[in-house]
């Protein structure tokens, strides 16, 4: 899985316009200075590169099924989703 | 050959007023949308709180993870052109076309005269002819042919809509569209006002049409994560996004010395506009930048924020929309904030963007004439952060003698629009 963990850290790093090693799994959007519009756009690359579909209304995104809080959490959901599709 | 004086030159006061601008009054009105193809079922909805947003259907509705919308499922344009009309107008023409019949009847202008030469149309949209664009990008990319009508671009060509409502009733004076997302209408109906007002024009058809509501457009909106799969139901705590609508509205605004003189029934009063941009941001909406379009409107209308009764809010029922325009409006208002009422009938009608604010301007005179304030429908839970009179469900009897008209639209250029009982 370290291979999944790798590629969501470098489309964050390159949405948020940094290294992959600076993208640390305790970090939330906001601290990599990715605003709403930026985060659509990440969830939008990460189902892109994976092939999978990403529940996420930007209108409650705590509500959303998909955990947006920290780096960490997107990397398990996304392997989630990706564990299920296969 | 000296040209002869006509009726309506002959019925012109002789003198302009002071400041040369002229009062201008709303003398026809005229609308389709998901809640009637016509004002007086629309007003009717407004009154019982009547939800237009049901399960959309169209071609591959079953792609969308969108599935409601404020659609009109009994649209039916073989009931009012004829084959050769139909071929020529996309779907955001008819409906306009349709709401500008209405208008105009209403009025009872005749534009074949001299009148048609001091008279035209400005009209908001920010999709235009979107069917025509989906249905042909299909014909092309899906099916493979290489052949299209040839009347696409006709049909597809945003300022469609007026130049068929000038060429209908022969409006040969200033004609365009307007294209500003979600403030299209009220921006085009700013601009009519102040042609009027300023002596320009004599009357303008004015207000805006969208027909969005295709597998193209509904999934362009998709990709922003902002609508609801659900309901609409904005300043509520459990909001969770915008539901699209589609229709039309068109007002018929009249030089108030030219009404009266042939006695036309006044509807109401036009009386102040105002327009801003954020600078700022390409979606996220700015407080800052929808008071000063407010407080700009009650300028331009000389009044006080405590004559102002009723706003028909901008109200999408985003999380973004509801709390920053909350905001604007207890700023601009202070502690009067408190007294006036605000609703969001787009929780009826749905977000008809460039033609949302010309339906919603309907609900602003429907205030003023019947003394009837339409809910917002669909509230559920308080929202500190929407901390006003928001007529939550069930419309309210209330006389208010000037009212606002909001509309904040992404790319953040703002258009508010007063109105006062005449």
């Amino acid at each position: 899985m370290t291979d999944i963990r790798d590629r969501i850290r470098n489309i964050i790093a390159e949405q948020a316009m940094l290294e992959p090693d600076q993208v640390t799994d305790d970090s939330s959007p906001a601290d990599l200075g990715i605003d709403s519009l930026g985060l659509v756009e990440s969830i939008f690359a990460l189902e892109e590169e994976f092939d999978i579909t990403i529940p996420f209304n930007a209108n409650e995104p705590e509500k959303s099924e998909f955990d947006i809080s920290s780096m960490g959490s997107i990397i398990a959901a996304v392997e989630k989703l990706v564990a299920e599709k296969a | 050959m000296s040209p002869k004086k006509t009726a309506d030159e002959a019925a012109a006061p002789a003198t302009k007023p002071a400041n040369g601008l002229r009062r201008v009054v709303i003398t026809g009105m005229g609308t389709v949308n998901a809640l009637g193809l016509d004002v007086p079922k629309t007003l009717e909805a407004f009154r019982e709180g009547r939800s237009g947003i049901s399960q959309l259907n169209f071609r591959d509705v079953d792609r969308l993870t969108i599935q409601i919308g404020a659609q009109i499922h009994d649209w039916q344009p073989e009931t009012w052109f004829n084959r050769q009309q139909i071929l020529l107008y996309d779907k955001f023409t008819q409906f306009t076309l349709l709401a500008a019949k209405e208008a105009v009847e209403q009025s009872g202008l005749d534009f074949q005269g001299e009148l048609g030469l001091s008279a035209g149309v400005v009209l908001g949209t920010a999709g235009g002819g979107l069917n025509t664009w989906d249905e042909n990008y299909r014909v092309v990319y899906e099916e493979g042919k290489n052949r299209v009508h040839p009347f696409v671009v006709p049909k597809l060509m945003n300022n469609a809509a007026a130049s068929h409502v000038s060429m209908e009733y022969g409006l040969r004076g200033p004609s365009f569209t307007v294209a500003t997302a979600c403030a299209s209408s009220n921006h085009a109906m700013g601009l009519a006002f102040q042609m009027v007002r300023s002596g320009a024009a004599k009357v303008m058809l004015s207000g805006g049409s969208e027909a969005m509501l295709c597998f193209g457009g509904v999934k362009a909106w998709e990709g922003l994560r902002v609508m609801s799969r659900d309901a609409c139901r904005p300043f509520s705590a459990n909001r969770n996004g915008m539901v699209q609508g589609e229709g039309a509205g068109v007002f018929v605004f009249e030089d108030y010395e030219h009404a009266r003189a042939r006695g036309a029934e006044i509807l109401a009063e036009v009386v102040g506009f105002a327009m801003s941009s954020d600078a700022q941001d390409i979606v996220m909406p700015s407080a800052q930048g929808a008071e000063r379009a407010i407080t700009g409107a009650m300028r331009d209308a000389a009044l006080n924020p405590e004559d102002i009764g009723y706003i028909n809010a901008h109200g999408t029922g985003t999380a973004a929309n509801d709390k920053t325009e909350c905001a604007a409006v207890a700023h601009a208002f202070g502690h009067h904030a408190d007294q006036l009422m605000m609703s969001s009938t787009k929780s009826m009608h749905g977000h008809v963007i460039g033609g949302t604010g010309a339906i919603e301007l309907l609900a602003c005179v429907m205030a003023l004439r019947d003394g009837i304030i339409a809910p917002t429908i669909g509230y559920e839970e308080p929202d500190p952060e929407c901390a006003l009179d928001v007529v939550p469900n069930t419309a309210r009897e209330a006389k208010v003698t000037a009212v606002l008209s909001n509309a904040f639209a992404f790319g953040g250029l703002n258009a508010v629009i007063a109105l006062r009982k005449v």
